[in-house]
């Protein structure tokens, strides 16, 4: 009976110590010298490693935007891979401080899966791929049209859904891998295919012609994609969305990977806080003054993050559509830093 | 009488005929022809099927994997279809520019020398225990299951201690995983495997009880709920500073995995060694051990290694389940390189897996052969 009290309060000790240790992660983080990030691996501009095992991707330079503004050194992360069964309970049993792995905020998750999440870095949806040929300028004009999707997803309800609420006819092929609908749709077994955006310019590189095929602008649900942390630690959240919110503001202000050192004399009191000329926005954050500019040096803002790796500059060339500053019509809104 | 001997008797011969040669139809091409592909109305269907079978899918593969295929460029462009390449063929300059990541992983790349030694120290292992006359084979099994699962660690791992910085199990992947897990899930489960069986068969209770259970418990669940519970549910009991290392988590889940299957082979092989041996050894006045090591278990292996080489080949491609834990092991660095938008095309994703195809067999059929010929050499003791 000894024994087993014994026992128990061990491991009581053990959990409450764990407990603690998730509630201050920067003081984690900064110990160990490394922020450990969940990552996808897999998918081709979010997530996935160069042929010389570099990780690269959009979801990726989030996390080094973090080891950036804490360390002042964008390498200092650790990237482990998940997939999407196990990504949650990688951020819940603390075995990853924060994950970014195209992880769409629903009400579901923020509420019952014990993690919080911190900011929308990607406003993902379901878009169409057809033929060139069929002349096709809008999903609105593909009533009775056949269209190739992956079984058993979400994708395959939004899609009758959308054409119901159209009232337009539609013949759905569907197949177990996304694999095979791409390939179908490719010999022309349907006249589009559809998928989140965000993996149907991948999928559009895949076709023997790419050039043959467009995206249509219409996304028909919402998937925004938002990195996560777990409940509890209000401040490392504060910490994660911050990240987010000063790319925003530095593409917003003009400030550049490569002019962010001439910026930092600029005059203009909204770059002078967010660069930390001016204020103590940094510690507040548990981080130095410079921490935003030590993001842009390293990552730079969002807007170039957005070109290198899904965007223009990229072989997935993905408009910026939602993801444009709400300047521009889109709505990546950057939170003031006063 | 003389004169009928000087007189050469018409009808006999002096010489010997000329020897005819045997008939064409049993000897030469057309004899082997006769006696192997066509001995039977049966057996020339089959192979005329079989040459059609081979005449239907050799050509496309052969165009689509050598002739067409594209072995260099710089990028995507080279392996897409064009006016002289109508048919695109298999993009192996897409395996080419990857390999790097097929073999090593993330494993950094200064240190991957460290990597190319450990493959180095295990082949030749391999190759000392495996060569049946080898010199010094005691000497080769020492430095096998002693030296080198030392010497592996503390090449892949690394021993800051003598300068070789830590190289942490998550940045591990590729061919090096696989063979990781496959060389610890083979050496490790062929002993605990022996192990079990005598213990399934074992007088003691308690012994017996506990084989059984284990054996049933771990065969009646499949491979990938052990490394989805060690995934998701182990770390959701244990604070995080106790949890082990996830690449250590599979390698356990894979050797207790193949141990119990390893267990029921060597108990059939057991089953086979009949009971007058048993008698004969503890005539002998053997202990257990001694009776087993020396009578019993080398009777029971030789019955068995078809299906212990089985059994390691099924191992062998089991180790693309440690996918769900998150280990990037050789077929899933392939299907995250598929992915790269550099590189995609509608053959690229075909191309890998051809390669994956490729390694697998290689290995397998290696396997393979290496039991048949082992196994010709123990029979020559029956055919005395």
């Amino acid at each position: 009976m000894k024994r087993i009290a014994t026992a128990l309060s061990l491991a009581l000790l053990l959990a409450f110590s764990a407990q603690a240790a998730r509630a201050q992660t920067l003081q984690t983080v900064k110990q160990r010298g490394q922020l450990i990030c969940g990552a996808n691996g897999t998918l081709a501009g979010f997530g996935l490693p160069d042929p010389q095992g570099n990780w690269t991707g959009f979801d990726v330079d989030f996390c080094r935007a973090i080891a950036a503004a804490i360390f002042n050194d964008p390498t200092k992360v650790k990237f482990v891979p998940l997939t999407a069964a196990n990504r949650f309970t990688a951020l819940q049993s603390g075995e990853i401080d924060v994950l970014a792995r195209n992880t769409t905020w629903t009400m579901s998750r923020d509420t019952t899966l014990g993690v919080d999440f911190a900011a929308v870095t990607f406003f993902d949806g379901q878009g169409f791929i057809v033929h060139k040929s069929l002349k096709v300028s809008s999903a609105l004009e593909l009533n009775g049209a056949s269209v190739c999707v992956q079984q058993g997803t979400t994708t395959e309800l939004n899609l009758a859904d959308y054409f119901r609420s159209h009232h337009m006819t539609l013949k759905t092929v569907t197949f177990a891998t996304a694999d095979e609908a791409v390939k179908a749709y490719d010999s022309g077994r349907c006249d589009s295919y559809t998928t989140d955006s965000s993996g149907l310019h991948g999928e559009r590189l895949r076709l023997t012609n790419p050039d043959d095929n467009i995206v249509l602008p219409e996304i028909i649900s919402k998937e925004p994609l938002s990195p996560s942390v777990r409940q509890g630690d209000d401040s490392w959240e504060d910490l994660v969305r911050w990240v987010h919110e000063a790319m925003l503001d530095a593409e917003e202000f003009g400030v550049t990977k490569s002019n962010v050192d001439e910026q930092l004399k600029s005059a203009n009191p909204e770059i002078r806080r967010l660069l930390g000329a001016e204020g103590q926005f940094g510690q507040s954050l548990g981080l130095t003054n410079d921490w935003a500019y030590r993001i842009i040096k390293h990552i730079g803002n969002y807007g170039e993050s957005f070109d290198r790796n899904v965007g223009e500059g990229s072989p997935l060339k993905i408009a910026r559509g939602l993801n444009a500053l709400w300047t521009k019509g889109g709505l990546q809104y950057g939170l003031p830093v006063r | 009488m003389a004169a009928m001997a000087d007189t050469p008797v018409l009808y006999v011969r002096t010489a010997p005929a000329e020897k005819l040669p045997p008939p064409v139809a049993s000897t030469g091409f057309v004899g082997w022809l006769r006696a192997s592909l066509f001995s039977s109305a049966g057996n020339t269907i089959l192979t005329l099927a079989c040459a059609a079978l081979i005449l239907w899918v050799a050509p496309p593969l052969l165009r689509f994997l050598v002739i067409d295929a594209v072995w260099s460029g710089p990028n995507r462009e080279v392996c897409l279809a064009s006016a002289a390449r109508p048919e695109p063929g298999a993009c192996w300059a897409f395996v080419r520019v990857w390999l790097s990541y097929f073999i090593y992983g993330f494993y950094p790349i200064a240190a991957r020398w460290r990597v190319d030694l450990f493959f180095a120290a295990l082949a030749f292992g391999i190759g000392w225990l495996g060569w049946l006359s080898a010199p010094r084979r005691d000497v080769g099994a020492l430095y096998f299951f002693a030296v080198l699962p030392v010497l592996s660690f503390v090449l892949l791992y690394g021993f800051p201690a003598i300068g070789l910085p830590t190289v942490a199990t998550n940045l591990w992947g590729g061919v090096l995983v696989t063979i990781v897990v496959a060389t610890v899930g083979i050496v490790a489960s062929l002993p605990i495997g022996i192990l079990l069986a005598l213990g399934r068969r074992s007088e003691l209770p308690a012994v017996r009880w506990f084989a059984i259970g284990f054996i049933e418990f771990v065969r009646g669940v499949p491979l990938i709920t052990v490394l989805f519970m060690a995934s998701v549910m182990l770390p959701l009991f244990v604070p995080q500073q106790l949890e082990p290392d996830k690449l250590l988590r599979a390698l356990i889940g894979v050797a207790l995995f193949a141990s119990a299957y390893m267990a029921e082979v060597v108990r059939g092989g057991l089953a086979a060694v009949p009971r007058g041996q048993y008698e004969a050894a503890r005539a002998l006045a053997l202990t257990y051990w001694r009776m087993m090591g020396l009578v019993i278990l080398p009777q029971a292996l030789r019955a068995t290694l078809p299906n212990i080489v089985n059994t390691f080949i099924g191992l062998f491609k089991d180790t693309t389940l440690v996918f769900v834990v998150g280990i990037f092991d050789f077929l899933r660095t392939i299907e995250a390189a598929r992915g790269d938008p550099k590189w995609a095309t509608p053959v690229t994703a075909t191309t890998g897996y051809a390669f994956a195809a490729l390694f697998y067999f290689v290995c397998c059929y290696g396997m393979s052969r290496y039991a048949r010929s082992v196994e010709a050499r123990l029979s020559r003791s029956d055919r005395r």
